[in-house]
């Protein structure tokens, strides 16, 4: 079987899992949901703060809400499942990339949802052409922010306490996510190029495909 | 390819500790080989390390022809398949949507799906999800799913624990279906009688040594 009809079979079953299981869309998300509906409430009733600040939070609370998403994976994933992948012969990059394209698409949802509630409870003033590059930037975070999740999951595999540890490994790492996204609306703002902050989504992204790809099959060697 | 399987004084030390010791082992096609022991002598490791999951540290062995620890073993191990102790199934699937998964893996038919469900028994349940599955329900589509992937090398671990009388002749079925088409098939347990009514050849462990049964 190919590499990508193996990933794209291991990303039809995670998304199948997802959709019974529900830990993005019935646990992750009302959790950011009341987030951002709290936030607002330090601010006091200084509005033009609120709104100012709505597409900032969004991006915070959508990375930091987002790494849950991305690691959910490594909560179901047991040396039983793996053995048994290993075993029929599934490539691990095909593994690595079957679980970011499911990651990806879940954390995209994510982000959609989050941003209407963002722009339902802020009423941020956002630039004209908004919603293409807010797109672009949201898809583009979401794809780096799974590869992070899932190479996190697969370097703490075996590992006491793994989830905690891969959380340690995603923060600081999704800092080019955070900056490239955020400053991609800021530009738009001040009615400056966006390519650069594109750029540096797309580099991370494609620097983190090449890194989880390489690394799948030692990682996974070195978890048993 | 004489040998399918081939050790010659392998040692495993699982942190720090010597699990296996001085393993010699040889199967060729349509041999079957018992291993009993008391929980803890080495039994689950062995099979681990004849998966090529587990790189021996000391010695050195085939498995279908490609030397343990190389990269070589990447190619074999969708030809080797294993039953653990506990079930490998996803829970959250039903036990056709988990044989659907495999089967698509490895490139069978769905046609090959149905009709493992209908040799094991469990095409009345098949929508049933895993985790709300017995364990007896658990070992029969892990068996199913060994009738669809066909593998050459066949491991067993405590494979008749808490099966009844028809699950466990699944099994025999399934050694001797191995065995006939030129496979070899090692099995553990701790009980020496079942091993001995299906396999050809029983070994004793004790301590991560084999011995000959006495």
């Amino acid at each position: 079987m190919s590499f990508w009809s193996q990933a794209i079979e291991i990303a039809r079953v995670d998304l199948r899992v997802e959709r019974r299981l529900g830990d993005t869309m019935r646990i992750v998300l009302p959790f950011a949901v009341v987030a951002l509906l709290i936030f607002p409430l330090t601010l006091g009733v200084d509005l033009t703060a609120v709104s100012r600040l709505g597409p900032a939070v969004f991006w915070a609370l959508g990375i930091l809400f987002g790494m849950q998403v991305a690691l959910r994976q490594a909560a179901h994933d047991d040396r039983e499942r793996r053995d048994l992948y290993a075993l029929l012969g599934v490539d691990p990059a095909a593994r690595f990339a079957g679980r970011t394209i499911s990651g990806a698409v879940l954390m995209t949802g994510f982000l959609a949802v989050l941003l209407v509630a963002m722009i339902v409870l802020y009423s941020p003033r956002l630039p004209d052409g908004w919603l293409g590059p807010v797109v672009l930037s949201s898809v583009l975070v979401a794809i780096g922010l799974t590869e992070l999740g899932t190479l996190a999951g697969e370097v703490t595999a075996g590992l006491n306490n793994r989830t905690a540890l891969a959380s340690l490994i995603v923060a600081p790492l999704a800092l080019p996510l955070v900056i490239g996204a955020s400053q991609t609306l800021e530009a738009l703002a001040r009615d400056a190029s966006i390519l650069p902050w594109v750029l540096v989504l797309v580099a991370t992204d494609l620097a983190l495909a090449v890194a989880g790809v390489g690394l799948a099959r030692p990682l996974e060697e070195a978890s048993r | 390819m004489d040998r399918l399987i081939d050790l010659s004084q392998i040692g495993v030390s699982l942190g720090g500790m010597p699990v296996l010791r001085g393993i010699d082992l040889s199967l060729g096609p349509g041999d079957s080989l018992g291993v009993t022991g008391p929980n803890g002598v080495g039994k689950t490791t062995l099979l681990r390390v004849l998966a090529t999951l587990l790189a021996p540290a000391i010695g050195s062995g085939s498995v279908l022809g490609a030397g343990l620890g190389t990269p070589a073993v990447y190619d074999v191990r969708s030809r080797i398949g294993l039953l653990s102790h506990r079930p490998s199934v996803i829970p959250e699937l039903t036990l056709e949507e988990n044989l659907r998964h495999a089967a698509a893996l490895v490139g069978a038919s769905y046609e090959k799906v149905a009709k493992a469900l209908r040799v094991v028994g469990l095409d009345d349940v098949a929508a049933r999800r895993g985790e709300v599955s017995s364990f007896g329900m658990l070992r029969r589509a892990e068996v199913a799913r060994l009738l669809i992937t066909a593998p050459r090398v066949l491991l067993l671990d405590e494979p008749f624990t808490s099966l009844d009388v028809e699950a466990q002749e699944l099994i025999g079925a399934l050694v001797t279906r191995t065995t006939s088409d030129g496979g070899a098939v090692v099995m553990v347990s701790h009980e020496a009688g079942q091993l001995a009514s299906h396999t050809s050849r029983l070994l004793s462990m004790s301590l991560g040594h084999l011995e000959q049964q006495p």
